[in-house]
Protein backbone atom coordinates (compact mmCIF):
# COMPACT_ATOMS: atom_id res chain seq x y z
CA UNK A 1 0.00 0.00 0.00
CA UNK A 2 2.85 2.34 0.79
CA UNK A 3 4.08 1.91 -2.79
CA UNK A 4 0.73 2.89 -4.28
CA UNK A 5 0.44 5.75 -1.82
CA UNK A 6 3.88 6.97 -2.80
CA UNK A 7 3.13 6.91 -6.51
CA UNK A 8 -0.27 8.60 -6.22
CA UNK A 9 1.30 11.18 -3.97
CA UNK A 10 4.19 11.96 -6.33
CA UNK A 11 1.89 11.89 -9.32
CA UNK A 12 -0.28 14.55 -7.68
CA UNK A 13 2.65 16.50 -6.32
CA UNK A 14 3.89 16.91 -9.85
CA UNK A 15 0.57 18.04 -11.24
CA UNK A 16 0.04 21.74 -11.78
CA UNK A 17 -3.07 21.82 -9.62
CA UNK A 18 -1.26 20.92 -6.43
CA UNK A 19 0.93 23.97 -6.95
CA UNK A 20 -2.01 26.21 -7.79
CA UNK A 21 -3.69 25.04 -4.60
CA UNK A 22 -0.53 25.53 -2.56
CA UNK A 23 0.07 28.98 -4.08
CA UNK A 24 -3.51 29.95 -3.37
CA UNK A 25 -3.18 29.17 0.33
CA UNK A 26 0.19 30.88 0.44
CA UNK A 27 -1.25 34.04 -1.10
CA UNK A 28 -4.33 33.82 1.11
CA UNK A 29 -2.20 33.54 4.23
CA UNK A 30 -0.08 36.55 3.34
CA UNK A 31 -3.00 38.71 2.24
CA UNK A 32 -5.04 37.94 5.36
CA UNK A 33 -2.15 38.69 7.67
CA UNK A 34 -1.36 41.88 5.78
CA UNK A 35 -4.96 43.09 5.86
CA UNK A 36 -5.83 42.06 9.41
CA UNK A 37 -2.44 42.77 10.87
CA UNK A 38 -3.35 40.40 13.64
CA UNK A 39 -2.97 36.64 13.81
CA UNK A 40 -6.14 36.14 15.86
CA UNK A 41 -8.37 37.95 13.41
CA UNK A 42 -6.71 36.29 10.44
CA UNK A 43 -7.54 32.91 11.97
CA UNK A 44 -11.25 33.75 12.05
CA UNK A 45 -11.35 34.86 8.42
CA UNK A 46 -9.31 31.85 7.47
CA UNK A 47 -11.75 29.56 9.21
CA UNK A 48 -14.61 30.79 7.04
CA UNK A 49 -12.60 30.09 3.93
CA UNK A 50 -11.12 26.75 4.97
CA UNK A 51 -14.41 25.31 6.07
CA UNK A 52 -16.00 25.84 2.68
CA UNK A 53 -12.98 25.52 0.43
CA UNK A 54 -11.18 22.37 1.67
CA UNK A 55 -14.32 20.24 1.28
CA UNK A 56 -14.83 21.61 -2.24
CA UNK A 57 -11.23 21.01 -3.31
CA UNK A 58 -11.18 17.58 -1.64
CA UNK A 59 -14.39 16.60 -3.44
CA UNK A 60 -13.21 17.81 -6.84
CA UNK A 61 -9.70 16.31 -6.53
CA UNK A 62 -11.12 13.00 -5.32
CA UNK A 63 -13.60 12.62 -8.16
CA UNK A 64 -11.17 13.94 -10.77
CA UNK A 65 -8.37 11.64 -9.67
CA UNK A 66 -10.61 8.60 -9.67
CA UNK A 67 -11.93 9.16 -13.19
CA UNK A 68 -8.61 10.30 -14.64
CA UNK A 69 -6.65 7.36 -13.34
CA UNK A 70 -9.26 4.77 -14.22
CA UNK A 71 -7.25 3.01 -16.92
CA UNK A 72 -4.14 3.11 -14.79
CA UNK A 73 -6.07 1.64 -11.89
CA UNK A 74 -7.06 -1.19 -14.22
CA UNK A 75 -3.41 -1.80 -14.90
CA UNK A 76 -2.79 -1.99 -11.17
CA UNK A 77 -5.77 -4.30 -10.69
CA UNK A 78 -4.15 -6.83 -13.02
CA UNK A 79 -1.05 -6.92 -10.80
CA UNK A 80 -0.78 -9.16 -7.77
CA UNK A 81 -2.13 -6.53 -5.37
CA UNK A 82 -5.30 -6.57 -3.32
CA UNK A 83 -8.05 -4.24 -4.52
CA UNK A 84 -8.48 -2.55 -1.19
CA UNK A 85 -4.72 -1.89 -1.05
CA UNK A 86 -4.82 -0.05 -4.37
CA UNK A 87 -7.70 2.22 -3.45
CA UNK A 88 -6.63 2.85 0.11
CA UNK A 89 -3.20 3.81 -1.23
CA UNK A 90 -4.68 6.19 -3.77
CA UNK A 91 -7.05 7.66 -1.21
CA UNK A 92 -4.25 8.35 1.25
CA UNK A 93 -2.07 9.71 -1.56
CA UNK A 94 -4.65 12.35 -2.51
CA UNK A 95 -5.62 13.24 1.05
CA UNK A 96 -2.04 13.61 2.21
CA UNK A 97 -0.94 15.70 -0.76
CA UNK A 98 -3.92 18.03 -0.30
CA UNK A 99 -3.21 18.29 3.40
CA UNK A 100 0.40 19.09 2.68
CA UNK A 101 -0.60 21.94 0.34
CA UNK A 102 -2.86 23.28 3.08
CA UNK A 103 -0.38 23.02 5.91
CA UNK A 104 2.58 24.40 3.98
CA UNK A 105 0.55 27.06 2.17
CA UNK A 106 -0.87 28.48 5.39
CA UNK A 107 1.94 27.50 7.70
CA UNK A 108 4.66 29.46 5.93
CA UNK A 109 3.04 32.92 6.08
CA UNK A 110 1.88 32.42 9.67
CA UNK A 111 5.28 31.21 10.79
CA UNK A 112 6.94 34.19 9.13
CA UNK A 113 4.49 36.48 10.85
CA UNK A 114 5.45 35.14 14.23
CA UNK A 115 2.85 32.53 15.01
CA UNK A 116 4.86 31.06 17.84
CA UNK A 117 4.84 34.33 19.70
CA UNK A 118 1.12 34.79 19.33
CA UNK A 119 -1.61 33.42 21.53
CA UNK A 120 -3.45 32.07 18.51
CA UNK A 121 -1.16 29.10 18.06
CA UNK A 122 -3.66 26.66 19.50
CA UNK A 123 -6.52 27.99 17.38
CA UNK A 124 -4.33 27.93 14.30
CA UNK A 125 -3.30 24.33 14.92
CA UNK A 126 -6.92 23.38 15.48
CA UNK A 127 -7.77 25.05 12.20
CA UNK A 128 -5.16 22.99 10.37
CA UNK A 129 -6.29 19.78 12.07
CA UNK A 130 -9.88 20.48 11.10
CA UNK A 131 -8.79 21.32 7.53
CA UNK A 132 -6.91 18.06 7.39
CA UNK A 133 -9.88 16.06 8.65
CA UNK A 134 -12.14 17.78 6.13
CA UNK A 135 -9.72 16.77 3.36
CA UNK A 136 -9.79 13.14 4.46
CA UNK A 137 -13.58 13.18 4.84
CA UNK A 138 -14.40 14.74 1.51
CA UNK A 139 -11.89 12.79 -0.57
CA UNK A 140 -13.42 9.62 0.91
CA UNK A 141 -16.95 10.83 0.14
CA UNK A 142 -15.88 11.75 -3.39
CA UNK A 143 -14.37 8.29 -3.90
CA UNK A 144 -17.64 6.75 -2.74
CA UNK A 145 -19.59 8.74 -5.28
CA UNK A 146 -17.13 8.02 -8.08
CA UNK A 147 -17.12 4.28 -7.32
CA UNK A 148 -20.90 4.17 -7.49
CA UNK A 149 -21.14 6.10 -10.76
CA UNK A 150 -19.59 4.82 -13.97
CA UNK A 151 -20.68 7.98 -15.73
CA UNK A 152 -18.15 10.75 -15.19
CA UNK A 153 -20.58 13.64 -15.63
CA UNK A 154 -23.08 12.11 -13.21
CA UNK A 155 -20.30 11.42 -10.70
CA UNK A 156 -19.10 15.02 -10.89
CA UNK A 157 -22.66 16.27 -10.58
CA UNK A 158 -23.45 14.23 -7.51
CA UNK A 159 -20.14 15.14 -5.88
CA UNK A 160 -20.73 18.88 -6.33
CA UNK A 161 -24.31 18.47 -5.11
CA UNK A 162 -23.06 16.69 -2.02
CA UNK A 163 -20.67 19.52 -1.30
CA UNK A 164 -23.36 22.12 -1.93
CA UNK A 165 -25.74 20.28 0.36
CA UNK A 166 -23.32 19.95 3.25
CA UNK A 167 -21.77 23.40 2.87
CA UNK A 168 -24.84 25.51 2.11
CA UNK A 169 -28.22 23.79 1.91
CA UNK A 170 -27.90 21.87 5.19
CA UNK A 171 -27.49 25.13 7.08
CA UNK A 172 -30.54 26.54 5.37
CA UNK A 173 -32.71 23.60 6.33
CA UNK A 174 -31.26 23.73 9.82
CA UNK A 175 -32.15 27.41 10.23
CA UNK A 176 -35.63 27.01 8.78
CA UNK A 177 -36.36 24.12 11.13
CA UNK A 178 -35.12 26.18 14.08
CA UNK A 179 -37.42 29.04 13.13
CA UNK A 180 -40.41 26.81 12.47
CA UNK A 181 -40.11 24.86 15.68
CA UNK A 182 -38.90 27.67 17.89
CA UNK A 183 -41.60 26.97 20.47
CA UNK A 184 -39.95 23.71 21.31
CA UNK A 185 -36.72 23.22 23.20
CA UNK A 186 -34.35 22.67 20.34
CA UNK A 187 -30.88 22.76 21.83
CA UNK A 188 -30.51 18.97 21.92
CA UNK A 189 -31.84 18.75 18.37
CA UNK A 190 -29.50 21.52 17.22
CA UNK A 191 -26.56 19.85 18.85
CA UNK A 192 -27.40 16.53 17.24
CA UNK A 193 -27.93 17.88 13.73
CA UNK A 194 -24.70 19.83 13.94
CA UNK A 195 -22.88 16.62 14.68
CA UNK A 196 -24.29 15.07 11.51
CA UNK A 197 -22.61 17.55 9.18
CA UNK A 198 -18.80 17.63 9.22
CA UNK A 199 -18.68 21.19 7.90
CA UNK A 200 -21.02 22.53 10.59
CA UNK A 201 -19.22 20.55 13.21
CA UNK A 202 -15.86 22.01 12.20
CA UNK A 203 -17.25 25.53 12.18
CA UNK A 204 -18.76 25.25 15.65
CA UNK A 205 -15.66 23.57 16.98
CA UNK A 206 -13.43 26.42 15.89
CA UNK A 207 -15.86 29.22 16.77
CA UNK A 208 -16.13 27.93 20.30
CA UNK A 209 -12.40 27.68 20.68
CA UNK A 210 -12.10 31.24 19.42
CA UNK A 211 -14.33 32.34 22.30
CA UNK A 212 -16.79 34.30 20.24
CA UNK A 213 -19.66 31.98 21.00
CA UNK A 214 -21.56 34.85 22.59
CA UNK A 215 -22.51 35.72 19.03
CA UNK A 216 -24.45 32.51 18.86
CA UNK A 217 -26.95 33.47 21.57
CA UNK A 218 -28.76 30.91 23.69
CA UNK A 219 -27.98 27.96 21.46
CA UNK A 220 -24.40 29.15 21.54
CA UNK A 221 -24.44 28.86 25.29
CA UNK A 222 -25.75 25.33 25.09
CA UNK A 223 -23.09 24.53 22.52
CA UNK A 224 -20.45 26.14 24.62
CA UNK A 225 -21.52 24.05 27.55
CA UNK A 226 -21.17 20.96 25.41
CA UNK A 227 -18.24 21.64 23.09
CA UNK A 228 -16.33 23.82 25.51
CA UNK A 229 -15.67 20.97 27.86
CA UNK A 230 -13.01 18.40 27.21
CA UNK A 231 -15.69 15.78 26.77
CA UNK A 232 -17.50 17.84 24.12
CA UNK A 233 -14.29 18.50 22.25
CA UNK A 234 -13.32 14.86 22.48
CA UNK A 235 -16.76 13.71 21.27
CA UNK A 236 -16.70 16.07 18.29
CA UNK A 237 -13.28 14.85 17.28
CA UNK A 238 -14.57 11.28 17.47
CA UNK A 239 -17.53 12.18 15.27
CA UNK A 240 -15.13 13.79 12.77
CA UNK A 241 -13.04 10.63 12.77
CA UNK A 242 -16.20 8.56 12.25
CA UNK A 243 -16.85 10.74 9.24
CA UNK A 244 -13.53 9.52 7.88
CA UNK A 245 -13.89 5.90 8.94
CA UNK A 246 -17.40 5.27 7.69
CA UNK A 247 -16.84 6.42 4.06
CA UNK A 248 -13.49 4.57 3.93
CA UNK A 249 -15.21 1.45 5.20
CA UNK A 250 -17.89 1.83 2.52
CA UNK A 251 -15.23 2.23 -0.18
CA UNK A 252 -13.74 -1.08 0.88
CA UNK A 253 -17.13 -2.79 1.03
CA UNK A 254 -18.11 -1.44 -2.37
CA UNK A 255 -14.84 -2.66 -3.89
CA UNK A 256 -15.62 -6.27 -3.07
CA UNK A 257 -18.50 -6.26 -5.53
CA UNK A 258 -17.28 -3.80 -8.12
CA UNK A 259 -16.47 -4.73 -11.74
CA UNK A 260 -13.71 -2.90 -13.57
CA UNK B 1 -4.53 -25.20 -17.39
CA UNK B 2 -7.54 -22.94 -17.03
CA UNK B 3 -10.90 -24.50 -16.24
CA UNK B 4 -13.99 -22.34 -16.38
CA UNK B 5 -17.32 -23.86 -15.41
CA UNK B 6 -20.80 -22.38 -15.86
CA UNK B 7 -19.67 -18.80 -15.65
CA UNK B 8 -22.46 -16.24 -15.45
CA UNK B 9 -22.22 -12.47 -15.56
CA UNK B 10 -24.92 -9.86 -15.97
CA UNK B 11 -24.53 -6.12 -16.20
CA UNK B 12 -27.93 -4.84 -15.20
CA UNK B 13 -30.39 -6.43 -17.60
CA UNK B 14 -27.73 -7.47 -20.07
CA UNK B 15 -26.49 -11.05 -19.73
CA UNK B 16 -22.93 -11.04 -21.01
CA UNK B 17 -21.75 -14.51 -19.99
CA UNK B 18 -24.40 -17.19 -19.87
CA UNK B 19 -23.20 -20.45 -18.34
CA UNK B 20 -19.88 -20.41 -20.15
CA UNK B 21 -17.74 -23.55 -19.95
CA UNK B 22 -14.19 -23.50 -21.25
CA UNK B 23 -11.04 -25.49 -20.71
CA UNK B 24 -7.75 -24.16 -21.96
CA UNK B 25 -4.81 -26.52 -21.84
CA UNK B 26 -1.35 -25.31 -20.97
CA UNK B 27 0.91 -24.20 -23.79
CA UNK B 28 -0.12 -22.64 -27.09
CA UNK B 29 -1.76 -19.56 -28.52
CA UNK B 30 -5.51 -19.24 -28.16
CA UNK B 31 -7.43 -16.55 -30.03
CA UNK B 32 -10.63 -15.50 -28.32
CA UNK B 33 -12.93 -14.15 -31.00
CA UNK B 34 -16.47 -12.92 -31.16
CA UNK B 35 -18.55 -9.95 -32.32
CA UNK B 36 -18.47 -6.69 -30.39
CA UNK B 37 -20.08 -7.08 -27.01
CA UNK B 38 -19.90 -10.87 -27.05
CA UNK B 39 -18.15 -10.98 -23.69
CA UNK B 40 -14.49 -11.44 -24.68
CA UNK B 41 -13.19 -8.73 -22.41
CA UNK B 42 -15.59 -9.75 -19.62
CA UNK B 43 -14.25 -13.31 -19.85
CA UNK B 44 -10.64 -12.13 -19.68
CA UNK B 45 -11.37 -9.74 -16.85
CA UNK B 46 -13.12 -12.52 -14.93
CA UNK B 47 -9.97 -14.63 -15.18
CA UNK B 48 -7.99 -11.66 -13.90
CA UNK B 49 -10.43 -11.00 -11.06
CA UNK B 50 -11.32 -7.53 -12.31
CA UNK B 51 -14.89 -8.54 -13.05
CA UNK B 52 -16.62 -10.55 -10.37
CA UNK B 53 -18.83 -13.28 -11.87
CA UNK B 54 -22.34 -13.83 -10.53
CA UNK B 55 -22.01 -17.59 -10.73
CA UNK B 56 -19.49 -20.18 -11.77
CA UNK B 57 -15.96 -21.21 -11.05
CA UNK B 58 -12.56 -20.38 -12.50
CA UNK B 59 -9.59 -22.58 -11.71
CA UNK B 60 -6.01 -22.07 -12.78
CA UNK B 61 -3.77 -25.10 -12.34
CA UNK B 62 -6.49 -26.67 -10.22
CA UNK B 63 -6.88 -23.79 -7.75
CA UNK B 64 -9.91 -21.54 -7.60
CA UNK B 65 -8.93 -17.92 -8.29
CA UNK B 66 -12.18 -16.14 -7.46
CA UNK B 67 -11.66 -13.39 -4.85
CA UNK B 68 -7.95 -14.16 -4.64
CA UNK B 69 -5.10 -11.92 -5.75
CA UNK B 70 -1.74 -13.60 -5.32
CA UNK B 71 -2.26 -15.81 -8.37
CA UNK B 72 -2.00 -12.70 -10.57
CA UNK B 73 1.77 -12.83 -10.11
CA UNK B 74 1.68 -15.69 -12.61
CA UNK B 75 -0.29 -13.71 -15.23
CA UNK B 76 0.93 -11.05 -17.65
CA UNK B 77 -1.93 -8.89 -18.88
CA UNK B 78 -2.01 -6.35 -21.68
CA UNK B 79 -5.02 -4.07 -21.23
CA UNK B 80 -7.00 -2.84 -24.20
CA UNK B 81 -6.53 0.89 -23.78
CA UNK B 82 -3.14 2.05 -22.62
CA UNK B 83 -3.72 5.20 -20.65
CA UNK B 84 -1.08 5.91 -18.06
CA UNK B 85 -0.66 8.72 -15.53
CA UNK B 86 0.36 11.71 -17.64
CA UNK B 87 2.83 13.02 -15.09
CA UNK B 88 5.03 9.94 -14.92
CA UNK B 89 7.91 9.25 -17.32
CA UNK B 90 8.23 5.93 -19.15
CA UNK B 91 11.13 4.92 -16.95
CA UNK B 92 9.27 5.74 -13.75
CA UNK B 93 6.27 3.71 -14.88
CA UNK B 94 8.40 0.69 -15.72
CA UNK B 95 10.17 0.93 -12.38
CA UNK B 96 6.87 1.28 -10.60
CA UNK B 97 5.41 -1.88 -12.12
CA UNK B 98 8.69 -3.68 -11.41
CA UNK B 99 8.44 -2.49 -7.86
CA UNK B 100 4.91 -3.84 -7.50
CA UNK B 101 5.73 -7.37 -8.56
CA UNK B 102 7.92 -9.68 -6.55
CA UNK B 103 9.56 -10.99 -9.70
CA UNK B 104 12.60 -10.40 -11.84
CA UNK B 105 11.98 -8.16 -14.85
CA UNK B 106 13.72 -8.24 -18.21
CA UNK B 107 12.76 -4.87 -19.63
CA UNK B 108 16.06 -3.88 -21.29
CA UNK B 109 15.77 -6.34 -24.20
CA UNK B 110 12.21 -5.25 -24.86
CA UNK B 111 13.03 -1.55 -24.77
CA UNK B 112 15.66 -2.22 -27.41
CA UNK B 113 13.33 -4.32 -29.53
CA UNK B 114 10.65 -1.66 -29.58
CA UNK B 115 13.13 1.21 -29.96
CA UNK B 116 11.86 2.92 -26.84
CA UNK B 117 15.20 4.21 -25.57
CA UNK B 118 14.67 7.81 -26.82
CA UNK B 119 11.33 7.97 -24.98
CA UNK B 120 12.43 6.70 -21.57
CA UNK B 121 12.57 10.11 -19.94
CA UNK B 122 9.52 11.52 -21.72
CA UNK B 123 6.28 12.04 -19.86
CA UNK B 124 3.65 9.46 -20.72
CA UNK B 125 1.13 12.19 -21.46
CA UNK B 126 3.25 13.38 -24.40
CA UNK B 127 3.53 10.00 -26.15
CA UNK B 128 1.61 9.01 -29.26
CA UNK B 129 -0.94 6.18 -29.13
CA UNK B 130 1.40 3.70 -30.81
CA UNK B 131 4.31 4.50 -28.51
CA UNK B 132 2.03 4.10 -25.48
CA UNK B 133 1.03 0.71 -26.79
CA UNK B 134 4.72 -0.24 -27.07
CA UNK B 135 5.25 0.79 -23.45
CA UNK B 136 2.19 -1.29 -22.62
CA UNK B 137 3.80 -4.27 -24.38
CA UNK B 138 7.07 -3.82 -22.51
CA UNK B 139 5.17 -3.80 -19.21
CA UNK B 140 3.38 -6.98 -20.21
CA UNK B 141 6.27 -9.04 -21.52
CA UNK B 142 9.01 -8.01 -19.10
CA UNK B 143 8.01 -10.69 -16.59
CA UNK B 144 8.19 -14.44 -17.00
CA UNK B 145 4.71 -15.84 -16.36
CA UNK B 146 2.99 -18.99 -17.47
CA UNK B 147 -0.18 -17.26 -18.58
CA UNK B 148 -0.14 -14.26 -20.91
CA UNK B 149 -3.37 -12.43 -21.74
CA UNK B 150 -3.38 -9.88 -24.55
CA UNK B 151 -6.45 -7.72 -25.17
CA UNK B 152 -6.19 -6.21 -28.67
CA UNK B 153 -2.39 -6.19 -28.74
CA UNK B 154 -2.05 -4.81 -32.29
CA UNK B 155 -3.82 -1.49 -31.68
CA UNK B 156 -1.82 1.43 -33.07
CA UNK B 157 1.34 -0.53 -33.81
CA UNK B 158 3.45 0.18 -36.92
CA UNK B 159 4.50 -2.76 -39.16
CA UNK B 160 7.96 -3.08 -37.61
CA UNK B 161 6.60 -3.29 -34.08
CA UNK B 162 3.92 -5.69 -35.26
CA UNK B 163 6.60 -8.05 -36.57
CA UNK B 164 8.42 -7.74 -33.24
CA UNK B 165 5.21 -8.51 -31.38
CA UNK B 166 4.59 -11.64 -33.44
CA UNK B 167 8.15 -12.78 -32.83
CA UNK B 168 7.83 -12.24 -29.10
CA UNK B 169 4.54 -14.15 -29.01
CA UNK B 170 6.15 -17.06 -30.83
CA UNK B 171 9.14 -17.05 -28.50
CA UNK B 172 6.84 -17.15 -25.49
CA UNK B 173 4.93 -20.03 -27.02
CA UNK B 174 8.17 -21.94 -27.58
CA UNK B 175 8.89 -21.54 -23.88
CA UNK B 176 5.66 -23.43 -23.24
CA UNK B 177 3.54 -20.44 -22.17
CA UNK B 178 -0.22 -20.23 -22.55
CA UNK B 179 -1.22 -17.12 -24.49
CA UNK B 180 -4.77 -15.79 -24.79
CA UNK B 181 -5.36 -13.12 -27.40
CA UNK B 182 -8.45 -11.14 -28.35
CA UNK B 183 -8.39 -9.29 -31.63
CA UNK B 184 -10.52 -8.35 -34.60
CA UNK B 185 -7.72 -8.71 -37.12
CA UNK B 186 -8.24 -12.08 -38.76
CA UNK B 187 -4.95 -12.22 -40.64
CA UNK B 188 -3.21 -11.88 -37.29
CA UNK B 189 -5.26 -14.75 -35.89
CA UNK B 190 -4.60 -16.95 -38.89
CA UNK B 191 -0.89 -16.30 -38.63
CA UNK B 192 -0.34 -17.01 -34.98
CA UNK B 193 -3.25 -18.79 -33.29
CA UNK B 194 -3.13 -22.52 -32.63
CA UNK B 195 -6.73 -22.61 -31.60
CA UNK B 196 -9.75 -20.37 -31.95
CA UNK B 197 -12.32 -19.91 -29.20
CA UNK B 198 -15.41 -18.25 -30.59
CA UNK B 199 -17.80 -16.53 -28.23
CA UNK B 200 -21.39 -15.74 -29.12
CA UNK B 201 -24.31 -14.82 -26.86
CA UNK B 202 -22.22 -15.43 -23.77
CA UNK B 203 -21.34 -19.03 -24.61
CA UNK B 204 -18.55 -20.83 -26.43
CA UNK B 205 -19.93 -21.29 -29.90
CA UNK B 206 -16.88 -22.88 -31.46
CA UNK B 207 -13.52 -24.16 -30.28
CA UNK B 208 -10.93 -25.62 -32.63
CA UNK B 209 -8.27 -24.78 -35.17
CA UNK B 210 -8.78 -22.29 -37.98
CA UNK B 211 -8.84 -25.13 -40.51
CA UNK B 212 -11.64 -26.84 -38.60
CA UNK B 213 -13.56 -23.61 -38.65
CA UNK B 214 -13.12 -23.12 -42.40
CA UNK B 215 -14.22 -26.70 -43.05
CA UNK B 216 -17.23 -26.42 -40.82
CA UNK B 217 -18.42 -23.20 -42.42
CA UNK B 218 -17.35 -24.15 -45.94
CA UNK B 219 -15.42 -20.94 -46.44
CA UNK B 220 -11.93 -20.45 -47.85
CA UNK B 221 -10.78 -17.62 -45.63
CA UNK B 222 -11.11 -17.01 -41.92
CA UNK B 223 -12.78 -13.62 -42.22
CA UNK B 224 -15.76 -15.08 -44.08
CA UNK B 225 -15.84 -18.14 -41.86
CA UNK B 226 -16.17 -15.90 -38.80
CA UNK B 227 -18.77 -13.73 -40.52
CA UNK B 228 -20.74 -16.86 -41.24
CA UNK B 229 -20.48 -17.96 -37.61
CA UNK B 230 -21.73 -14.60 -36.42
CA UNK B 231 -24.73 -14.66 -38.75
CA UNK B 232 -25.49 -18.12 -37.28
CA UNK B 233 -26.59 -19.65 -40.60
CA UNK B 234 -24.85 -22.94 -40.08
Amino acid sequence: MIKILKYSFFDLMRSRWSYVYFAFYLALGFVLLFLNNDVNKAVITLMNIIIVLTPLIGTIFGVMYYYNSKEFTELLLAQPIKRSTIFTGQYLGISISLTLSLILGLGIPFLLYGLFMSSAIFEFTLLLVVGMLLNFIFVALAFNIALSNENKIKGFGYAILMWLFLAVIYDGIFLISLVMFNEYPLDKFALFTTMLNPIDLSRILILLKLDISALLGYTGAVFKKFFGTDLGFFLSMIVMLLWVIFPVWRIRAKLKKKDF
Amino acid sequence: MIEITSLNKRFGKLTVLDGLDLTIDSGGIFAILGPNGSGKTTLIKSILGMVIPDKGEIKIEGNSVLRKWKYRNEINYLPQIANFPANLSVNELINMVKNLRPKQAFEKVLIERFDLAPFLDKKLGNLSGGTKQKVNLVLTFMFESNLIILDEPTTGLDPISLIQLKEIIHEEKDKGKTILITTHIMSFVEEIADEIVFLLDGEIYFKGSSNDLKQRTGQVDLEHAIAKLISKDL
